[in-house]
């Protein structure tokens, strides 16, 4: 009976021995194996390399990863200076970010996605204000500037709101009884709640599943709610109160927060009940099979609807979100901003200066301008884009967008960097699922979304008179780190 | 002779283990215990700022809700997986046929990863659900039983195979001799088999309650917490909080020391107490 126990322990021990072994062969792989991809990239480089500046660009957008890579190839086969892009998988950006930039060969270029990020990586970012990268910007909204140092750049301008169908709206406009007869009548939202219930009523006629796709509540799809969709009461609410970011905020709009997300719960492709397992894929592909007429996603989407289904461009139109506020005849898209370059001013001086020279590259040369507008598809906030019309993007909502515009309309603006934190976010969004499923009442969302911001906002100003007061005891702690340095290295 | 010889090679073996053993365990328990009381970025910018981070995690009520949550679904599968495993594994003693193809079969979902396993049972339970119009993420309860049906089906053919040597491991003249007395076998399952496979039973229970509290992929894959993060066991609590939230890294390492805590005290308060019910041969 011992001798069973000691050999079941034995065994234990060996497999726990083997386990460690193995991660450590891992780790080690994983560092043959970048090691590797940096000297295939610096193979042509070699030469040239001798001032050692490189690049390390920790990329953000899945959606663009490869278009990134043949463009630091490109600079590398011209410039001769080794450009390496990693590209953070779907949702693990943060992981990376925090993983990455402990490591010696720390990215040299890194993403933050506004105001709420930058007060956690601002030691980070290196001041960008000499370069013509900031110089080029059309306008300060597009940086990210803390205590007058520009911290970090917008690279590209994005725009949300409702994408429709033109082909099954149209097709609608032309039943007996339909509430309008031009998507032009939609311009408020008891005009689109009409129109939107009488959707869901002729949905077997139209040979649809529902006005609108599923408002899915999995992680990849709930953002769509409990941020972009959250953008607009807090818009109206700022714009009340002439203010661009608030302590407490007192959920004015609430009541249209409701009235909209009902809206969309109500005239769905699914059950309510089965929204906490809906991806953002599903509500991707029911749109793009011709399922529902509705689908709230942005002009990054633009790819993902094409691929999945048969649609072309000239079936892509998008309305704003009216949710009812007043003068919304008059509102445009949601328009912004989440995507800030910043340079790891941690990073050796070679490299900093080679970095830049790379992004003032991208943004300044025939090859990047094109690699950007065209390839990837972007708008961006730069100067030299406006040069020639070849720079502008073909995507067909970014020209949506810009139709609105034209007409006058005022852009929506991007408010929820100014969300005091993710957890906010995510009171918010359970709230709103539980709301939906029937597991809980609308009070609960007004509770996360009014008490939740105080909480929140309270919680990091703490913390920043915490980070003060931190700033007198670091010196003190110094003697106590190089002891755990000595530690660690023993 | 021997036994000289051993000594005298024992640092040469032990060193590669002690050596992966420092790298892989020590030296990141000490620095994450250092960094439990810093307020950091990277791991490479820690300041110290006391115990905040400590006060700070039971300020969380989803930590609070997640120990809670983590300690009902350890108790739980620790009593499921062992009463199975060892029902299962008293009937693969009897001599039943194909005992063996039984036994692989049983075993083999211990073969297949946490987080496949997890994407495959979402689907599993899903697709029943749907019957009734509902899904696993809809409330935490389907999400805990969820979790409980799987670490099920991986791990009672771990502790079936364990079982299954202790049985084996009793000699049968002792029960031959109890049944000769006149015992049941009730009885001798209650006064001779189950004191004999006390070992086993130290063993099992020791890793189904520490796996228990150290779930994540399955938890990850499954429902990731859905609804509004309630059916998040601890150490995806932790994950999320390390990386989900700007600012609360030290919190998210606090978190994971206590974690430790919490399941290295348990682990040893478990194993004194099996181990008292041992018995001698």
């Amino acid at each position: 009976m011992k001798d069973l126990k000691k050999g079941i322990a034995l065994a234990m021990a060996a497999s726990l021995s083997v386990c460690a072994l193995a991660a450590c062969g891992e780790s080690g792989g994983n560092g043959g194996k970048t090691g590797g991809t940096t000297s295939a990239t610096g193979g042509d480089t070699t030469a040239t390399s001798a001032e050692g500046g490189k690049v390390y660009y920790l990329n953000f957008k899945p959606e663009q990863a490869d278009q990134w890579k043949a463009l630091a190839a490109a600079y590398s086969a011209d410039k001769g200076v080794e450009v390496k892009v990693e590209t953070a998988a779907s949702g693990t950006y943060e992981e990376q970010r925090k993983s990455e930039m402990a490591k010696t060969d720390a990215p040299t270029l890194f993403q933050v996605n506004g105001p709420v990020e930058l007060a956690a990586w601002g030691d980070y970012c290196y001041d960008l204000k000499d370069t013509s990268l900031y110089k080029n910007l059309k306008s300060d909204d597009f940086a990210l500037i803390q205590n007058g140092e520009v911290k970090g750049v917008a690279y590209v301008i994005e725009t949300y709101g409702i994408i429709y169908n033109k082909t099954l709206l149209n097709k609608y406009f032309e039943t007996d009884g339909a509430k309008a007869k031009s998507v032009d009548e939609i311009n408020t939202f008891a005009k689109f709640k009409e129109v939107v219930e009488d959707i869901q009523a002729k949905k077997d006629d139209l040979g649809i599943n529902g006005a609108f796709t599923s408002a899915g509540m999995d992680s990849s799809s709930d953002w769509r709610f409990k941020t972009h969709l959250a953008n607009l009461p807090i818009y109206y609410e700022y714009k009340a109160d002439g203010v661009g970011s608030k302590a407490a905020i007192e959920g004015k709009y609430l009541d249209n927060y409701h009235n909209i997300w009902d809206l969309y719960i109500n005239n769905a492709t699914c059950d309510a009940k089965l929204l906490s397992s809906k991806t953002g894929d599903d509500a991707n592909s029911e749109f793009a099979l011709g399922e529902a007429v509705f689908y709230q996603n942005g002009t990054w989407a633009y790819q993902d609807i094409l691929n999945a289904g048969e649609l072309t461009d000239d079936d892509l139109g998008m309305l704003p979100i009216y949710i009812g506020a007043e003068g919304e005849e008059n509102q445009g898209l949601c328009t912004g901003s989440e995507n800030y370059w910043c340079v790891n001013a941690k990073a050796s001086e070679a490299d900093i200066k080679a970095t830049i020279d790379f992004l003032e590259w991208v943004i300044t040369s025939d090859e990047g301008r094109t690699a950007m507008a065209t390839d990837m598809g972007f708008v961006t906030p730069f100067k030299t884009f406006d040069e020639d019309a070849k720079y502008q993007p073909t995507n067909k909502l970014v020209q949506a967008a810009n139709e609105y515009i034209a007409a006058g309309k005022t852009a929506v603006s991007w408010n929820f960097p100014t969300i005091p934190s993710e957890k906010w976010k995510d009171g918010v969004g359970a709230a709103l699922l539980d709301y939906a499923q029937g597991t809980g009442d609308w009070d609960a969302v007004k509770t996360a979304f009014v008490d939740g911001w105080k909480t929140e906002y309270d919680a990091a100003h703490a913390g920043d008179t915490a980070a003060a007061d931190d700033g007198a005891a670091a010196e003190e702690s110094t003697a106590e780190e190089e002891e755990a340095a000595a530690v660690a290295a023993n | 002779m021997t036994k000289k010889n051993l000594r005298a090679y024992f640092p040469i073996f032990a060193l590669p283990t002690f050596i992966a053993f420092l790298i892989g365990f020590i030296v990141p328990f000490g620095l994450g215990i250092y960094l439990s009381f810093c307020k950091f970025t990277t791991v490479n910018d820690a300041v110290p700022i006391g115990t905040k981070n400590y006060t700070d995690m039971f300020k969380d009520p989803e930590f609070i809700h997640a120990l809670w949550y983590t300690a009902a679904f350890a108790v739980v599968t620790v009593i499921t997986i062992n009463l199975f495993g060892f029902t299962i594994a008293m009937l693969l003693t009897k001599g039943i046929k194909g005992t063996n193809l039984f036994r692989t079969v049983f075993f083999m979902p211990n073969l297949i990863g946490g987080i496949v396993l997890g994407y495959i049972w979402q689907l599993i339970f899903n697709g029943i659900l749907t019957h009734f119009g509902l899904t696993l993420t809809y409330s935490e309860v389907y999400g805990f039983w969820g979790l409980v049906i799987i670490t099920n089906w991986q791990q009672i053919g771990y502790v079936m195979i364990i079982y299954i040597a202790g049985i084996q491991n009793v000699p049968p003249e002792l029960i031959e001799a109890a049944k000769i007395d006149g015992a049941t076998s009730f009885q001798v399952l209650r006064n001779v088999i189950l004191p004999m496979v006390m070992p086993s039973i130290t063993i099992c229970s020791f890793l189904t309650l520490t796996n228990g509290f150290k779930l994540f992929d399955q938890n990850l894959a499954l429902t990731n917490g859905l609804p509004g993060n309630r059916s998040e066991l601890l150490a995806l609590n932790i994950y999320n909080t390390f990386y989900g939230r700007v600012g609360y890294e030290g919190v998210g390492q606090a978190k994971a020391v206590v974690f430790s805590i919490i399941v290295g005290a348990l682990a040893v308060a478990q194993l004194t107490f099996t181990n008292k019910k041992e018995v001698q041969q």
